[in-house]
């Protein structure tokens, strides 16, 4: 029961980051993706204006997994750590790289300063989502094992497995945030914009799709186990919601209601990371070790749990607030003050 | 003794570059957790004078200031980040073995780090549409999480120093008691410790970037506001942090004794030990008077523990002297100031004053760096005092120095451009609304 509960705890910090921060990242692939700097002008600052106030908090989901992870489940953390560490360290150094060129690029005074770090920020965003996923998807095809860098340190997430998951994650995060850029597009009443980020959210639909079909046709080959707990049950009922959501999302997206399709777009990947857990249980890290092997003792569970609970009691309020400030236009940087 | 649930100590031929890459992620770091211990409480307080004097100054000053935090913040995000995956990367069998032990800690970390993003974003981007009540509440959780995120991480440093909350038994951690762990005996000192060292670092730094204008004839009225908010700080908490460091010393006299060796370099085990100064002078029975207040107490030496169970003495002792002879300076620099407002409500009128303190914020890294280096070296060759060997801790996966030599370059362009752009952000006057 505590073991379980506390993978929970630590699916829903995986759900948010893969969603939230998810999102930020794919706001950079469209910004590596907006053109020219006259062009792209537009979609980049509305970008900035989006991302600039809630990116931090989005990030912290990825230290809150962390944790909950290596207090949990040690034993998983530190096998994770020792054999992934290549494309753990290089998502890591992304992570640097764009927060910092992200944060510091508002400051640039001169044309090539914002391109060097706009560009800086954009290539990082893709580089993260898609090293994590790689990471994620190196454990799903059971390839660390427990112990000291035991595993592999390169054919265990360069295999096939992993490509894929890493493209899916670069894919889905890039769909989230067109969804919910043309969303904020239309609360600030940019006509164009919206026009712009309906046309990617529609194709970064299409082809998140096509990646997470894909994506079990090579599981099926590679790792069958993994298949089957995908194709029935309640593996099956996430990968169905899945598609049901995306498929809802792109129609929402196509009759222009993109308040609903911020949800539904988030549904569809959400369901994605829960079908993978529902397909995994009860391993942890299979083959071997189960979620309730790997678990610290209960004495540690319990103190995270109700930790975990009554730090929601703040974080959630704090987080609405967050969001509603941001979302109904009230959190903008001004420099000169208001008359 | 342990060595840890992965199997045990691997072959690693860069144990020593690991150390020093986890050194320098540490050292990158911890300027900016000075700055978000103290900044947001500086940025507060002059949002306060605004409100109780309507004077726009004070407003216009304060969101200047809480852009540079907001900066400063973002970059000990990442800057944060990269040391949560070093934890694994670099030290896998420490945290496989203990991190169900101080994880409590970094959990409690995590929702103050949240807590602090979340409301830092509202109170910098929530300058113009907010009302200025509910703008300065927003500010409050955001100093409050600065002291308790800085709180939990210091409890984790502590007890790796004096680690409690677990047994061991056949080699295994067993009796695990979280919260045991969490107020272990190191954390008051430590965290008092810490949190002045915030002040100190980030009131010096700030108060230099006014004495370097004041310098070149910057002396209106927003020079000697910035100036004089931020000094106060930093002159308040500069002599207090002697006190604080004579208490820190003497819990490691007590509970670290070969630690406090290193400090002095004391190769035997002495009763009425001196303390020495540079240059070979000796001072009867000082040590022993410092380290336990007591003339004639006897200060156990490097001697009592085999030579591999030492601390890398050299680093160790020139560390700790740079931070007590700088530390010194800035409290004097301090009472210098302080004095001089009190008795005459006058800033100093002497230019040595204005290039002490731009020399002052640079100073205060340095010490708060040889402090942590003193503190961390000296825990050598421990990562859990007594119970873990560093060399049983460390990955065995390969590339360390490739890893460390990325991580420098990445981090230097980092500090390079953070710096320009905070060095713009101050130069335009003050844009100043009625």
């Amino acid at each position: 029961m505590l073991p379980d509960l506390t993978a929970a705890v630590a699916l829903l910090a995986l759900t948010a980051y893969v969603v939230l921060g998810g999102a930020d990242f794919g706001a950079g692939f469209w910004d590596l993706t907006a053109g020219g700097a006259q062009r792209g002008a537009p979609v980049r600052a509305m970008i900035k204006r989006a991302m600039s106030p809630v990116w931090e908090a989005n990030h912290v989901w990825l230290i809150f997994l962390l944790v909950v992870l290596w207090t949990g489940f040690p034993e998983a953390f530190g096998s994770i750590t020792s054999t992934l560490a290549i494309p753990l360290f290089v998502a890591a150094l992304g992570i640097v790289l764009r927060g910092g060129a992200f944060a510091l690029k508002g400051e640039a005074a001169t044309i090539a300063e914002a391109r060097a770090l706009g560009a800086t920020f954009a290539l990082a965003s893709v580089i993260v989502p898609f090293f994590l996923g790689a990471a994620a998807g190196a454990i799903a095809a059971g390839e660390v094992p427990v112990g000291n860098a035991r595993g592999d340190e390169w054919s265990s997430w360069t295999q096939s497995t992993s490509i894929l998951v890493g493209a899916l994650a670069v894919a889905a995060g890039a769909h989230l945030a067109a969804v919910f850029l043309g969303a904020d597009s239309r609360r600030a009443g940019e006509t164009e914009l919206v026009h712009a980020f309906r046309v990617r959210a529609l194709g970064s639909g299409v082809v998140a799709g096509a990646l997470a079909i894909a994506g079990l046709l090579v599981v099926r080959s590679d790792v069958p186990g993994l298949y089957d707990d995908l194709t029935s049950g309640a593996g099956l009922a996430c990968v169905l919601a899945s598609g049901a959501a995306g498929l809802v999302t792109l129609w929402l997206e196509w009759r222009e209601r993109f308040e609903l399709a911020r949800y539904t777009a988030a549904a569809a990947v959400g369901a994605i990371v829960a079908g993978w857990a529902v397909a995994q249980e009860p391993y942890l890290l299979p083959p071997d070790l189960t979620v309730h092997e790997a678990a610290a003792p209960d004495a540690t569970l319990v103190a995270l749990l109700v930790a975990t609970g009554l730090g929601m009691l703040i974080l959630i309020p704090a987080l609405t607030w967050l969001f509603r400030l941001a979302l109904s236009g009230r959190l903008v940087y001004e420099d000169k003050p208001r008359p | 003794m342990i060595d840890g649930v992965l199997g045990g100590p691997v072959d690693q031929d860069y144990l020593l570059q690991a150390r020093q890459m986890q050194a320098m992620s540490f050292a990158v770091h911890i300027p900016l957790v000075c700055f978000g211990i103290a900044f947001p409480a500086m940025v507060l307080f002059l949002e306060g004078l605004w409100l109780r004097t309507g004077d726009p100054l004070y407003r216009a000053l304060a969101k200047r200031w809480s852009k540079a935090m907001l900066i400063l913040f973002a970059v000990g995000v990442v800057t944060g980040t990269i040391l949560s995956f070093e934890m694994g990367l670099l030290w896998p069998e420490f945290m496989a073995t203990f991190a169900d032990v101080f994880g409590l800690a970094f959990l409690i970390e995590g929702y103050s780090f949240f807590i602090e993003a979340i409301f830092i974003a509202i109170y910098v981007y929530g300058w113009e549409r907010l009302s200025p009540r509910t703008h300065i509440a927003a500010g409050v959780p955001m100093v409050l999480a600065g002291i308790t995120g800085s709180l939990m991480v210091i409890s984790v440093n502590g007890w790796m120093n004096h680690p409690t909350g677990f047994s061991i038994r056949n080699g295994e951690v067993v009796d695990v008691k979280p919260l045991a762990a969490l107020f272990n005996d190191n954390l008051w000192h430590e965290l008092v410790h810490m949190y002045l060292a915030g002040f100190i670092v980030a009131g010096f730094l700030v108060a230099g970037v006014y004495a370097f204008g004041w310098l070149r004839g910057r002396r209106d009225r927003h020079h000697r506001i910035g100036l004089v908010v931020a000094l106060s700080v930093a002159a308040l908490a500069a002599p207090a942090q002697l006190l604080v460091g004579d208490w820190a010393a003497r819990t490691v006299a007590e509970r670290q004794p070969v630690k406090l060796a290193a400090f002095e370099g004391l190769e035997e085990t002495t009763k009425g030990a001196p303390f020495s100064l540079p240059g070979g002078i000796e001072i009867p029975k000082l040590l022993s008077l410092l380290a336990f207040h007591d003339p004639n107490a006897t200060v156990t030496g490097l001697d009592s523990v085999p030579e591999d169970d030492r601390p890398p003495t050299d680093i160790v002792k020139l560390s700790f002297r740079l931070m007590v002879f700088i530390g010194s300076g800035l409290a004097a620099l301090g009472a210098w100031f302080a004095w001089l407002w009190w008795r005459r409500g006058r800033l100093p009128r002497s230019l040595w004053f204005y290039r002490a303190l731009v020399a002052a914020g640079p100073a205060a890294l340095v010490a708060l760096i040889a402090g942590w280096v003193t503190t961390e070296v000296g825990r050598q060759p421990w990562v859990v005092y007594h119970v873990m060997r560093t060399e049983s801790a460390v990955t065995g996966a390969s590339g360390i120095p490739v890893g460390f030599a990325a991580l420098g370059l990445v981090y230097l362009g980092l500090a390079t451009v953070a710096f320009v752009m905070l060095r713009r952000l101050s130069r335009p006057p003050l844009e100043v609304g009625s």
